[in-house]
């Protein structure tokens, strides 16, 4: 457990901010709003597109100006990388899964924590449904590592 | 007037109106205010902020799955806590300033119930959900976000348009 990472003094109100105005933005953007959320997925309203794209974009340029022209984050005295996933199996089977989920409620997870700031309890059905698929999801795992290591005791 | 010119214009009003009946100043200023929040955090401390890491992170404070007590979960856990408590608060500043005080959704229960759990399975699965992939992902230009994203916004155009042509509704 690396805790030093959080004990610089300014780490813990750049989280602040910085949630504050990605909370900010997902309700401004009407993201948080599982109605227009469906809209765009029912092609009625393609503005998402704008929502992904523009918070993507600004993103986009701040990851290529400091990989490129900054050293370390001064936090954190992490280098700066890109978030690279390593691809295989799992990521169009979770994302095949996600998408169901994502378009059965119009619910995604940083949309769904906004909601509920903006009053919309019902929202936490959707919000204690995520708990226990992630639960679900990291116990079925678990189960078959263990169940893979009886049967495989080689491995 | 130019009657073809004219005829071309109104056109691609009608088309734009169409594809975009609320505009679109709303949807891209707010993609944009969502980019300043991740970069505020990426510059400060290099970390990409997902916002779907928070179940996994936030089980290891009540289940000793060792699936749960990583060390990545356990060294971000109390931060995501804090990020996640300030999405919430970021979107009621919007309620109380400029969204009419808060409203609530029309959308079924078990559509938002089951929906969820297959969210909460799903991009745990697939390693990362709208933000991670469709924000940090896209913006690092990764293959494997991309490959998440276009997986994930066709499978959710084809149940959302199923649900509605079996009028389900909303």
């Amino acid at each position: 457990m690396t805790g030093s990472v959080d004990r610089h003094p300014l780490f813990v109100p750049l989280v602040v901010v910085g949630g504050l105005l990605f909370g900010f933005g997902l309700a401004y953007s009407e993201m948080a709003r599982p109605e227009v959320v469906l809209d765009f997925l029912q092609l009625q309203d393609l503005g998402l597109v704008f929502v992904m794209g523009g918070a993507a974009g600004v993103t986009a340029v701040t990851i290529a100006f400091a990989t490129r022209f900054l050293d370390r984050a001064p936090v954190t005295d992490a280098p700066y990388g890109k978030r690279r996933k390593p691809f295989d199996r799992s990521v169009p089977v979770g994302g095949a899964v996600f998408g169901v989920g994502w378009g059965l409620s119009g619910l995604c997870p940083g949309s769904a924590y906004a909601s509920l700031g903006i009053g919309n309890y019902p929202i936490l059905l959707g919000l204690v449904g995520m708990f226990v698929g992630a639960y679900a999801q990291g116990y079925w795992r678990a189960y078959r590592a263990g169940s893979d290591r009886t049967a495989a005791p080689s491995d | 007037m130019n009657g073809p010119l004219t005829a071309v214009a109104l056109l691609a009003e009608v088309s734009f109106t169409g594809l975009f009946p609320r505009g679109i100043a709303q949807y891209a200023t707010g993609g944009v205010l969502i980019g300043l929040g991740v970069s505020t955090i990426y510059l400060g401390t290099a970390i990409t902020p997902g916002a779907s890491t928070f179940f996994e992170s936030t089980l290891s404070y009540v289940s000793a799955l060792p699936r749960f007590n990583r060390a990545t979960y356990l060294a971000s856990r109390d931060w995501r806590v804090v990020f996640t408590l300030s999405m919430v608060a970021g979107a009621a500043v919007y309620a109380l300033l400029l969204g009419e005080g808060g409203w609530t959704t029309d959308v079924r229960a078990w559509r938002l119930l089951v929906g969820g759990v297959l969210v909460g399975v799903g991009t745990r699965i697939g390693k990362g959900c709208t933000s991670g992939h469709g924000i940090n992902g896209l913006a690092s230009l990764s293959k494997t976000s991309f490959a998440s994203v276009a997986t994930f916004v066709s499978v959710a155009i084809g149940v959302a348009l199923t649900m509605q042509a079996l009028g389900v509704t909303p």
